[in-house]
């Protein structure tokens, strides 16, 4: 019976990991094995999940740490014309690494270095979509000292501020036809880094029985507010009519609020199923604009118009023997992208995630973690709209098909 | 342990079912997607002029050539199996000249220019350099695109006609002699020799644009069928063209299965003979009454007693009125096809002095009928003798011949256009060939515009879109339209599925200033 019911959320694997727009759910191989479930789960990776979680661990000391490499690839086409790119992203490697430290049996501190948000897209430089983007890298690194509070032995709730550094850098053409004299694409990179900004987590645990397990957790909208950056055009021709310069812009990229609530259930001694509701406030994410120093230079403004996004996310445990535990695990991921603003630098529709992974106690404080994500996303039919040429919406239309893969390893440190 | 094993390949299987790349259901790069039909586009030929060539701003340069329509098919062609490359005998730069033995034979192309304080766009100007595409540097011919800028009909059979050596006396091309395969090579048979699966034919443009655009000084040869004796800016007889496009054809088609033969538009409707206004000359009243009072005694005098003499007919006295009023008049022109009096003007009675009588000889005032060709816009209104405020070109001083394309011009240009234009269809029906009516298209452009997905194409000197900055030739963007002309053509003849190209990624005009 434990056996068939384990198999069958392995078949149902054979359906998504990843989440909606720029947003990177690879915090922990534990909870990524079992579909990126974890805020009413309580190990190693709780001070991202739920920080609430924390007073709960049994050890003294506990740190976890791990990594990914995201293997992704997004095909375009265009029946009409049989334009046709393929994606040459390079390896996206999210990192995490948790401590979490048991002051008094009330009382435990931790602090968390993430990855949560992120984006590596690279596409062949001119292709059909270059006016919109040739390539993009964004990357940003939370850091989350923790503090969790017992309250009750069925209640807890923990939190703590969150410190981010960002980068980015974008290129795209400036249009779909200006070339320099010799026909080279005109095109601008806009780089920025070391853009920081605060925000917090804040999180609450219920245990009402032995076996179940609820939480919620909240993490705030920040948003980078790229200041100064570089703005660096190339390929201009010599003409009052392409007045651009490099310069400096200033533009602001949200990440936004997240909230979850889920719940967790042991059973049969040895298994425990997750089950995790993620709104993602993605409609904060209005528009892309960039806005540069040099007046000359018109302003650039990308509709973006997100909306808040859901996933929904199944995971199961089984712990084998004393030495291997397995995870499994399932999600769905619903994309903030809404119909019309389906814009190439992230070709994110619905998605569903499939996981798997395990865990092997090597000793008794020492643990290897292992895991990986299948992200499948369906053929889609989109197009960007907002795109303007001459006070003239230009929509940039055809068929995207992406995936991405997700091997993952990390250990984890008991004392 | 088993079971945890087996477990774990279970997952790896499962995952293995979905597969690793992210491919598409039907790819568009997947063989069969897109078919060439009956049409074989293993080894494709493109034949013709400057059209073909992807000649464009006044001037042969690189980008203008990979924006040529064959290039463009051809790439086309490519994803629906045709062969891979399409090879063009590229230019040295994107310059355009072309020098001969180091001294430049043709001009660099036209950039638009933009005030350097205002940056408002200033018009056309030539691109400043030195070219370095030397003729006599020859390129290893024959290439798939072989279009000659400046070939007749004619031309193309015409051996000779890629020797270096007669570039200067007019006898050969130096665009062709570039990659002719040697001096006594013939266009039609070195473009034979690449043995093509399938072509394309778009010739006899020239055969009528060069007259058209010379303002009608050459000769209307129809009915002399010898071209040998021909000038450079006179019409083709249509029997010499019919019989010289029919013996391309019957090369081209020896060894293709299939072609497409392009026919030829109405030169009139471009921005070269449609964007100087015909009424160009401003005038107050004060300067309208004076310059009238000067030609007061031609018109009352001197016409009518031309028509009492039976020299002129009343009717050409009428046309050959001048009067001017207050605001924008017509200016006064040379016409070549008026009654030459300005012998008759130096003997009695009139006894004219030579240079008055000069000046009457051929003059009347230009008319709605007329065209003004784009190179007059540099010469109306101002001075022939800088010295002599009275000069004023298009008002006491005629603007020549040369700038105006006269009704009568043009009515010869049309009968020409459309005996050729009869051959053409003749020949695309008696071959199975697919037939595109691109004088149909052009006058689409020039009359509302095609619609495309950020706006119009239309034929608007500088901001249509269509054409480029010597109002002749189109742009890559109007060359893309003409390949997708051209596609759709064939993949009606030919039951072929070969995807067009979106006409909104290609560019128009090339901005830049000379430093």
């Amino acid at each position: 019976m434990k056996k068939l019911l384990f198999l069958s959320v392995f078949a149902l694997a054979t359906a998504v990991t990843y989440a909606g727009g720029y947003r990177v759910s690879l915090q922990g191989n534990k909870a990524l094995a079992m579909g990126h479930t974890g805020v009413a789960v309580i190990n190693s990776e709780s001070v991202f999940f739920n920080p609430a979680g924390l007073v709960y661990l049994e050890n003294k000391l506990t740190i976890s740490g791990g990594g990914f490499g995201i293997f992704s690839n997004v095909s375009y086409q265009n029946e009409a014309t049989g334009a046709f790119a393929e994606t040459d992203n390079p390896l996206g490697t999210p990192f995490y690494a948790y401590a979490s430290y048991q002051a008094t049996d009330w009382l435990a501190f931790g602090l968390g270095v993430y990855t949560p948000y992120g984006s590596g897209v690279e596409y062949e430089d001119d292709w059909a979509g270059s006016h919109l983007v040739n390539n993009i890298d964004l990357a940003a690194i939370f850091v989350q000292p923790t503090v969790s509070f017992k309250i009750a032995d069925v209640l807890s709730i923990g939190g703590g501020p969150i410190y981010v550094t960002g980068s980015v850098n974008f290129n795209r053409n400036l249009n779909r036809t200006l070339t320099d004299i010799d026909g080279n694409r005109s095109e601008v990179t806009v780089d920025a880094s070391g853009v920081n900004n605060w925000g917090y987590t804040v999180g609450a645990m219920f245990r009402p029985t032995e076996n179940l397990t609820i939480g919620a957790n909240y993490r705030s909208e920040i948003i980078l507010d790229a200041e100064d950056g570089e703005a660096d055009f190339e390929n201009i021709p010599n003409s009052p009519l392409a007045p651009f310069a490099d310069t400096t812009f200033d533009a602001s990229l949200p990440l936004p609020a997240e909230l979850t609530v889920g719940l967790s259930y042991e059973f049969c001694d040895k298994w425990l199923f997750a089950f995790d509701y993620n709104r993602a406030f993605w409609d904060v994410y209005d528009s892309l604009d960039i806005d540069f120093a040099d007046p000359n230079i018109p302003d650039s403004f990308n509709a973006r118009n997100y909306k808040n996004a859901s996933t929904y996310r199944f995971g199961l445990q089984y712990e084998a023997t004393s030495m291997f535990t397995l995870r499994a695990g399932y999600y769905f991921d619903e994309s903030p992208v809404q119909a019309g603003f389906f814009a190439p630098e992230t070709p994110r529709n619905d998605s569903n995630g499939y996981t798997a992974g395990l865990t092997v106690n090597v000793s008794d404080s020492f643990q290897i973690d292992a895991s990986f994500l299948y992200l499948h996303f369906n053929e889609v039919d989109a197009s960007y709209d907002a795109y303007m040429e001459n006070g003239q919406a230009v929509p940039f239309g055809g068929t995207y098909k992406s995936n991405a893969f997700a091997p993952g390893l990390g250990v984890t440190y008991k004392m | 342990m088993k079971k945890t094993i087996y477990t774990i390949v279970c997952g790896v299987l499962a995952i293995g079912l979905v597969g690793c790349e992210a491919e598409f259901d039907n790819p568009v790069n997947a063989d069969g997607f897109y078919s060439t039909g009956d049409a074989d586009l293993t080894n494709f030929v493109s034949v013709g002029n400057s059209l073909t060539a992807g000649f464009a701003d006044g001037a042969l340069y690189i980008t203008g050539q990979e924006n040529s329509y064959p290039n463009i098919m051809a790439e086309q062609f490519a994803l629906a199996g045709g062969g891979e490359e399409f090879t063009q005998p590229l230019m040295a730069d994107n310059l355009g000249g072309l020098l001969l033995n180091g001294t430049q034979v043709a001009q660099n192309r036209f950039v638009l220019a933009a005030d350097p304080m205002t940056g408002e766009p200033l018009g056309p100007v030539i691109l400043e350099g030195t070219p370095t595409t030397e003729v006599t540097t020859s390129e290893t011919g024959p290439f798939n695109n072989m279009g000659v800028p400046g070939a007749k009909s004619f031309h193309l059979v015409t051996p000779g006609y890629g020797d270096a050596g007669g570039v200067l006396a007019g006898t050969a091309n130096p665009f062709y002699a570039r990659f002719a395969t040697s001096g006594s090579a013939t266009v039609i048979a070195d473009a034979a020799s690449l043995n093509p699966s399938f072509f394309t034919l778009w010739i006899g443009n020239n055969d009528i644009l060069s007259y058209a655009t010379s303002g009608g000084i050459g000769v209307d040869q129809t009915g002399n069928l010898d071209p040998a004796t021909y000038g450079s800016n006179d019409i083709t007889d249509p029997n010499v063209f019919a019989s010289v496009y029919s013996q391309q054809v019957d090369a081209l088609t020896a060894s293709a299965s299939g072609g497409a033969l392009i026919n030829i538009p109405d030169v009139t409707s471009i921005p070269f003979f449609t964007t100087v206004p015909v009424q160009s000359i401003p005038l107050d009243a004060a300067t309208a009454a004076a310059v009238n009072a000067q030609f007061a005694q031609y018109n009352t005098v001197i016409l009518p007693t031309l028509v009492q003499f039976g020299i002129i007919t009343q009717e050409e006295a009428d046309a050959r009125m001048i009067n001017f009023s207050a605001g924008i008049n017509f200016p006064t022109i040379t016409d070549d096809d008026l009654t030459d009096v300005s012998t008759i003007l130096q003997g009695p009675p009139a006894n004219l002095p030579a240079d008055l009588a000069n000046l009457l000889g051929q003059l009347r005032q230009a008319n709605n009928d007329d065209l003004v060709v784009l190179t007059a816009s540099s010469v109306l209104g101002t001075l022939a003798n800088p010295s002599d405020p009275t000069s004023v070109i298009g008002v006491a001083v005629p603007l020549e011949d040369q700038f105006v394309l006269t009704a009568t011009e043009q009515s010869r240009v049309s009968t020409a256009s459309t005996a050729y234009n009869a051959t053409i269809r003749a020949l695309a029906g008696a071959n199975g060939l697919a037939y595109v009516d691109a004088r149909l298209a052009l006058a689409q452009v020039a009359n509302g515009g095609i619609a495309y997905d950020a706006g119009l194409l239309t034929s608007e000197f500088v901001t249509g879109g269509a054409f480029s900055l010597d109002g002749v030739h189109p742009t890559p963007r109007g060359y893309a339209y003409t390949a997708n002309l051209v596609i759709s053509e064939i993949n009606k003849t030919y039951n072929a599925t070969i995807p067009t190209v979106n006409i909104g990624n290609y560019g128009t005009v090339t901005i830049a200033n000379n430093q």
